[in-house]
């Protein structure tokens, strides 16, 4: 387990290389946060304090809008590519001649990696968030404490379903047809487009069903108390196993793939 | 004992019909169709034994990479057997992975954004490597690569030269048994050749450590390998010393004479099965001849009745004209 441990120490360090990237996106989530922010304080204009739609109050939907932002870095709810880029350079060969769990080396990597996201690009977004608007925090500790072990258990659900479209390069050369795919439906079944709660019925049904609204529905859910903390991480609990299970199942594939057809 | 035991390896793949247009790519993808197949090795067979440093060449898409990603177990021979360091390498590739280092002179297993030290200790931890054991490794390493200057530097700041000395490095921290080396001086400076081959050396004569180095670079080879594998076609063309390879194929010495002045015109008629004049400017005549078929001394007293000698020098076949000469012969002679 030390081994995990200190892939994802250096993942976490490898974040910091960068700053002027950090303060760029930091300005871009900020941007995105204000813009959003604006419209939908815009669509309940003229209505009473308390109004809601789909059980969201204004200062809610506010709140969900700069979580949205905060989270994009740490749980990634697009374009990710690093596995598919290994296996078209052939460095996955490399990776795959080492005394390790190949999933484990990518997801204890991606944990530090979203672990230093989370330092660098979601507690500064929320910073900012909170001085230009009014943002609904958690009503109790026990509620605090339920966001912040969501957090981890969303970039789970994510890494799990980007290690998947990721190992399509073993089969594909060509990533790209499935990964717009996926972040269409990532950005439509998470809730980072609008609150699952806005959809019709029918959307939500099936959207309640699917992995995807582990990654931030649950955690804002989580987070406004629309959902009991039994519930909510039970959820991401139930689907970060199952997904895993998945992942260890296509990687069996996958690694039979290469030894028996070549890379 | 043998290090690597290999015995009619062989590796085949399917060659997959291209279907035109959108409908024939969708087909493909569902359900592909073969027109027959590719051998990329085929049945090949040799042994190395522990301490061996061992030059693997051929020219590209001889299948030198498919032999080596079967013996580290990352392909699977479609028929044969195959044993490294007493494992059958497919079947135990990530105990395997634990005994054997390797290092692609194309890539790199170090962290782009991470100081070169941060790389070796991460690897220390994958390969769970005893800290004294880590830290006497990294002082050798340092001393003979000269890693002094740039452990702290992040990786993607090296030149490819630092970079790929502390590649080499890293893929010895766990001191594995054997070492697949796969052109690991490819575009370097002398310098850093010069000092590659050296710590290769030291390697080998310190540690045992077999070493299966496959390079276009004959120097390499020269300075490396008493005995070298050439493979081309998926068979193994030549296999043994260096200098039997030479005399072997390449097998022509040549002899060049000086003479005081312009020797008789007619030198040319001396060539025989054995000898040749290739080349006369004016009082220089080159002569190629065979080394098992008639001695220098002989050569040069033939050449001696037909002018005065004032000088002569002899040169070896050089081991590029050897190699190529194989290659378009494409005859596999075994030894």
């Amino acid at each position: 387990m030390r081994m995990y441990y200190e892939l994802a120490k250096r993942s976490f360090q490898q974040q910091f290389a960068y700053r002027a990237a950090t303060l760029a996106g930091l300005f871009t989530n900020s941007v995105f946060g204000v813009l959003l922010s604006s419209v939908y304080l815009a669509l309940f204009w003229d209505q009473p304090a308390n109004a809601s739609v789909g059980g969201f109050t204004a200062a809610q939907t506010v709140t969900y809008t700069w979580i949205g932002q905060a989270l994009i870095m740490p749980v990634i709810f697009w374009g990710w590519f690093l596995i598919t880029n290994t296996i078209r350079d052939g460095t996955v060969v490399m990776d795959m001649l080492k005394p390790m769990d190949f999933f484990l080396y990518w997801y204890s990597r991606d944990l530090g990696r979203g672990a230093a996201q989370i330092i660098t690009r979601a507690i500064p977004t929320l910073t900012i968030g909170s001085i230009l608007f009014d943002l609904v925090w958690p009503e109790s500790w026990q509620r605090w404490a339920a966001f912040l072990i969501s957090v981890p258990f969303a970039i789970t659900v994510s890494f799990c379903l980007r290690f998947m479209f990721n190992l399509w390069g073993f089969w594909m050369l060509d990533h790209r047809g499935i990964s717009s795919l996926i972040i269409v439906m990532t950005g439509v079944f998470s809730g980072h487009l609008l609150p699952v709660s806005w959809y019709p019925p029918w959307a939500q049904n099936l959207i309640n069903v699917l992995p995807f609204r582990s990654m931030l529905m649950t955690p804002v859910e989580l987070w406004l108390g629309q959902v009991s903390i039994a519930q909510g991480l039970g959820m991401q609990v139930f689907w970060s196993l199952v997904m895993i299970g998945c992942c260890y199942v296509l990687l069996h594939y996958a690694e039979r793939k290469v030894v028996v057809q070549g890379g | 004992m043998s290090m690597i035991s290999v015995r009619d390896l062989r590796k085949t793949f399917p060659i997959k019909r291209h279907r035109s247009g959108m409908k024939g790519s969708i087909a493909s993808l569902f359900r592909p169709e073969y027109e027959g197949e590719f051998a990329a090795v085929k049945g090949i067979s040799f042994e190395v034994a522990r301490g061996e440093i061992v030059g693997y060449i051929g020219p590209n898409g001889a299948g030198k990479s498919t032999t080596i990603k079967m013996l580290t177990g990352i392909l699977v021979p479609t028929s044969g057997d195959a044993t490294v360091a007493g494992l059958v390498p497919w079947e135990k590739r990530k105990q395997l992975a634990q005994k054997i280092g390797v290092v692609f002179g194309q890539r790199t297993q170090l962290w782009w954004d991470l100081a070169l030290i941060e790389s070796l200790e991460l690897l220390k931890h994958l390969y769970r490597v005893p800290e004294a054991r880590f830290q006497e490794n990294l002082a050798t390493a340092t001393e003979l690569l000269g890693l002094g200057d740039f452990l702290q530097t992040p990786v993607r700041q090296l030149s490819l030269g630092q970079r790929m000395r502390g590649d080499l490095a890293a893929s010895l921290l766990h001191d594995p048994e054997i070492l697949y080396l796969d052109e690991p001086t490819i575009g370097l400076d002398i310098v850093a050749k010069a000092a590659i081959r050296d710590f290769l050396q030291t390697l080998n004569r310190e540690r045992q450590t077999t070493v299966l180095l496959t390079t276009h670079d004959l120097d390499d080879i020269e300075q490396l390998c008493a005995r070298i594998m050439v493979i081309d076609h998926g068979e193994v063309m030549f296999d043994g010393e260096l200098n039997a390879l030479k005399s072997r194929w390449g097998g022509r010495r040549q002899l060049i004479v000086d003479f005081a002045s312009d020797p008789d015109a007619d030198i040319g008629s001396i060539s025989n099965g054995a000898l040749e004049v290739t080349q006369i400017d004016g009082p220089r005549v080159t002569i190629a001849f065979d080394r098992d078929a008639i001695s220098a001394p002989d050569v040069l007293g033939r050449a001696g009745a037909f002018g005065e000698v004032r000088d002569m020098s002899l040169q070896e076949p050089e081991i590029e004209d050897v190699i190529r000469r194989m290659y378009e012969g494409s005859v596999p002679i075994r030894t």
